[in-house]
This record gives structure tokens, sequence and C-alpha cells, in this order.
């Protein structure tokens, strides 16, 4: 059974049909691409997913569980993470308690505890920290772990919300443009960090973008929306061979 | 890798120490000076308003630095911490209770009622952002100001009687005593405040914000403010946590409250103590400190509350030289050069004192 399943999706946006009759299913594991041209409803399907839009139609299972129309929040604890198309981290808090959000529902202890300095605060932030600076060694950010995200330079701010999402242990990762603003060389390291974030935790990620080597270089397969229609769906290669996806893209 | 965070706990820690270190040492100096009679009477009276200041600056800390609202109705629950610790204080007076515990129950009752109305306004109010924010606490603050004023309260051995229109309505038999007389207030709260419970509910109150900040909670209020959007999709319950912020804040209000009614004989709302006036020169305090700098609050609490005392000799001159100082602080704190001139001296001072080390 896939993992993530979308039915007949749509919302409507008073007379503007930003997304209709999208349908996906996202097998457990997957690198799955989701691209288009500008104003086709990418993001606007990320929002549908993690509940930031509730659909106007539609369903959306995530591993055999309803989640239509759920609140954000429940859908994290789902197991849906995301990043953003323009970098949203917490940009006065350090690094490392940007990912130390990130794993607020995982560890805990009562605010009781946390004012009175009890020893679960020092035992359970301990653990926070360690799994934290984990976290950011697969991402090369554990040099800058005290630093404020905000100094943090474009590529590892980028890489920093990857890490945050994470963080939340998520069984469906969904990345919205994470190549957007990088550099030939940059988008190559994220490739490779991509590859390995889906080898290390075994995750299943669905990803937005522009960057066709990238899409063409890790998506196992791809969905093309246009105008908030599903335009073309299946394997890279045949995707992007397709004229209709062509012409979406280039024109006649 | 370790080391750094390990660096940083530390660092966080220090600064804490820091901040608690210098309360006690201004306690200490104070103490001194008044034993050696170096401290003008005028002077004496004003150092347990100084603590209420410095409880009230931090905890508006807490909503604006924080949680980033602007709240300012703070002086509402610095009201309320006052009216109900004052009431169970009145209550209390003539029973066998010790007055240290006295205290301490009113401490925990205006606390608990400010803390309660804090959540009650919270509720509907931080829905709302910026500046409707700022005004709808206004009006809450000065909603609760002028109901105190109306409202009267006996006690005979009948029980409780509350009327909202005058002290005949109460219908009290001959022997009751009449608590709270509306625009009159409260009169001869037992005097169970001074300087030291000051510093001590200073202390208190710095260690729950600080040790609050440097907590998972902390964190999630401080990403709630940073970034509300990321926040709930990082799966932090909003709701919840701003009103944490909002109720620990105004409960903290309350303690401030609590320490003022005891200070005094006799408690009236007026604009002056709990009214707007109030709210925002806490403002100020907090904003001229640094707004989410603890340390900064109470600095420019005790500056900002000293200063037209110290200079009550310069007469006409005395409110200008006020307002020449509010304007240097603002630029000290947040004019973009002075902060880049303020980081260029603390690197070379800091350099300086790593040559040394390496010297040594």
């Amino acid at each position: 059974m896939a993992l993530l399943e979308a039915k007949k999706l749509g919302i409507s946006f008073g007379g503007l049909r930003a997304v209709d009759d999208f349908n996906i299913s996202i097998e457990k594991g997957a690198l799955y691409g989701l691209i288009g041209p500008n104003g086709a409803g990418k993001t606007t399907v990320f929002n549908l997913l993690t509940g930031v839009y509730k659909p106007t139609e539609g369903i959306i299972t995530l591993d055999g569980k309803d989640i239509t129309g759920k609140k954000t929040i429940d859908i994290n604890q789902a197991g849906i993470a995301r990043t953003f198309q323009n970098i949203r981290l917490f940009k006065d808090l350090s690094v490392i308690d940007n990912v130390k959000v990130g794993l607020h529902n995982h560890m805990g202890y009562s605010i009781i505890t946390g004012i009175l300095r009890l020893p679960k605060y020092y035992k359970v932030e301990k653990k926070m920290t360690e799994e934290a600076m984990e976290l950011l060694k697969v991402f090369g950010l554990e040099a800058e772990a005290d630093t404020l995200a905000d100094n943090l330079p474009y590529g590892k701010q980028r890489k920093l919300e990857i890490a945050r999402a994470l963080a939340t242990k998520p069984k469906l990762l969904l990345l919205d443009e994470p190549a957007a603003g990088m550099n030939p060389n940059e988008t190559q390291e994220l490739m490779d960090t991509i590859r390995f974030v889906r080898e290390h935790f075994d995750m299943t990620i669905l990803l937005i973008e522009h960057d066709m080597k990238l899409v063409s270089g890790i998506c196992e397969e791809l969905t093309v929306l246009n105008f908030g229609r599903v335009l073309c769906q299946g394997k890279t290669s045949d995707v992007l061979n397709n004229p209709e996806v062509i012409k979406a893209y280039l024109g006649e | 890798m370790k080391k750094l965070s390990n660096k940083k706990m530390n660092k966080t820690f220090r600064d804490n120490l820091i901040t608690y270190g210098m309360v006690i040492a201004a306690y200490v100096i104070m103490q001194i000076l008044v034993s050696a009679g170096a401290v003008s009477s005028l002077i004496q009276g004003l150092l347990v308003p100084l603590c209420t200041y410095a409880i009230l600056a931090v905890s508006l800390n807490l909503t604006v630095g924080i949680l980033g609202e602007l709240s300012l109705g703070h002086a509402g629950f610095m009201c309320i911490g006052a009216f109900t610790s004052a009431f169970f204080s009145k209550v209390m007076e003539n029973t066998a209770l010790p007055s240290g515990l006295r205290f301490f129950c009113a401490l925990l009752i205006g606390a608990l009622f400010a803390g309660i109305f804090g959540l009650l306004i919270g509720i509907p109010v931080l829905r709302l952002k910026g500046d409707y924010l700022a005004i709808v606490t206004l009006a809450f603050g000065e909603i609760i100001k002028n109901l105190v004023n109306i409202l009267f309260v006996g006690l005979d051995e009948n029980g409780f009687h509350i009327s909202f229109t005058n002290t005949m309505d109460l219908n009290m038999s001959e022997d009751g005593q009449v608590i709270i007389k509306g625009a009159q207030g409260i009169t001869g709260t037992p005097h169970d405040s001074n300087f030291t419970i000051g510093i001590v509910l200073l202390l208190v109150t710095l260690f729950i914000v600080l040790n609050l900040i440097h907590s998972r909670d902390g964190r999630a209020i401080m990403a709630i403010r940073d970034n509300t959007i990321a926040a709930e999709s990082v799966g932090i319950h909003i709701t919840k946590y701003k009103l944490m912020a909002f109720s620990i804040s105004a409960a903290l209000a309350g303690v401030a409250g609590v320490l003022y009614a005891h200070n005094l004989s006799t408690l009236t709302a007026l604009p002056k103590n709990f009214g707007y006036n109030m709210s925002i020169m806490i403002l100020v305090f907090v904003v001229l400190g640094g707004i989410g700098n603890i340390r900064g609050s109470i600095i420019a609490s005790v500056i900002l509350t000293l200063l037209p005392e110290l200079l009550r000799g310069l007469n006409d001159y005395r409110m200008l030289i006020y307002s020449i100082v509010l304007i240097v602080m603002m630029l000290f704190n947040w004019a973009p050069k002075c902060i880049e001139w303020r980081e260029k001296v603390a690197a070379r001072f800091k350099s300086k004192k790593s040559v040394k080390k390496e010297a040594e």
C-alpha cells in the first residue's frame, strides 16, 4: 500500500480553481518529484497535504489513515514534515535550538520541571542536545551549532530547515524548492544530501523543484502540474520526454 | 562538538548568574548604605517601588520580548494582584495567621488571580496581532481599573456583600466592615512588604523567567515569535504556548501588585498607578532595556525610576534631563551605528583579554 495517497484533491479560492482533480500515490521509500511551470499549483498541493489549506474536495491518506482537513499540528504528528520555498527558520534562535524545537514533541518534560530545573530537565536536555547534534552532523552544521540561524549562509539555512523537519521524525518529507537560489556546486551537494537522507533515515521524499538537473538526477517518479491539473505522471525519463510536458515548459 | 554546546550552556548559565549577582550586589550595597545612614528617606521610600517596577518590567519582557506580542494592559494585571491580595490580607488581618504566612498566602492569591485573568483575557485577545492586540489589551487594562473603582465589598457575620453602586447598597449589619470602598479603595492594608521581600520576589521572578526561556517550553514560545507558520509545521501548539507565556507574565505582574499593595496603607486604583500611564511606563522600561533582554529591563527600570528623584534638586530642568536620558538610552540600545560601535569596543576588550591570557 502506498504511504501517501491523494484522490481527486481540489481547492478553489473564490472563482480560482487552484488545484483540480489531483491524484498522487507515493510508495514508501520513494523519491518523488512534483514539477510544473510557475503558478501551476505545486506549493498549493503542499499546503493541502500539510493542512495549511483545507481541500474543497478529495481525500488524503497517510499510511492508510485519513488526514484530510486535519490541522497542521496533527498532520505533523501523523508524520508529514516540510520545508518552505521562502526559508522559514526561527532566526533569533541558535542553530541547535532550531533543531531542538523540531524535537519538541518527541522528548519532553513539564513546565514545572523546566522552571525548577529538576534532574529530569538535565537528562532530557542532554539527550535532546545529543540527538540534535547528530542531525546537525548529517548536514555538516555541527560547527555552527551555536550561531544564530539568521547568520548562516543561504545554503546552510536550507539544510538546517531540512534538519529541523527531520527532527520531528516524519514518515514523509516534503521539500519545497530545496535548490532555489543555489549555485551548481551547492545543488550537487544538496542532491547528495537528499540521497543520504533517504538512505540514512529510510525516508520517503516528495519534492518540488525547478532545477531539471536535480529532478532528473534524483527523482524516480514525477508528476507534472499545469494550471492546477495533472499533466503527466510516471517514470522520470518518460515524463521528461513527453511532448506535452516539453510544450508546457517551452511553449510551441 | 559536544564542547561547543557545553560552552553555550555555560555561557547562558554565566549570563544568568551575572543577572542574579547584579541584583544581590545592589541589595547588599543598598543595605550597607541604609545602615550607614547615607540614604535619604525619600530614596528609602523608593526601594520597594523599585523592586515592583523591576518585576513588572521583567514580566512584561516575557510577553513583549520572548512571546513577541505587544501588550499595553500590564498594569491591569498588577491591579488584580494588588486588590485580591490586599483584600485577603485585610480579611485575615485579625485572625491568628502569622503575618509572614499571611503575606505568603496573599502572594499566591494575587499571582493566581492575575494569572487566571491573564488566561481569560488571553483566550480571545491572543487571536489578534500587533497593533490590534495592543489596543485591546490597553482597553482591558482600563476596564479592570474602572471596575475596581466602582466595586464595593463588605464583610459581616452573614458573609460577603458585593455592590457596584455604593456602601449603603451592601445592606450590612452594624458591626460589619467594608473592605473595598469603590474609588476609595482598600485602606489599612497591613504593611507586610519591605525591601528584602521585594528583592527576594525579584529574584524569584528572574528565576522563573530565565529558566523558562532556556527550557523546552521557552524554545517553543520563541519559535512562535520568530515564525508562527514554521512553528506550527513542526508540531508546536501555538495557542497553548501563547497562553502559557501570557498568563505567566500576568501572574508575575500580579506578584508585583502584591508587593505594591502591601507597601501602602491606602490602595486605590488611580490612572497613575494602574492606568495606561503605568502600562506604558513599564513598556518604556522594556524597550529601553532591550526587548528580550531581561537584565536590561531591570537596569532600565532602576535608572528611570531613580532619575527623576535624583534630579529633584534641579527643579525645572528635571523632566528635560529625564527626556534627554530617554533619548540617549534609546539611541545607545537601538541605533545601528551605536550597536556597531558597541560590538567593536567589546571585541577590542575581548582581544586584549585573550592577549593577556596568552602572555600569562
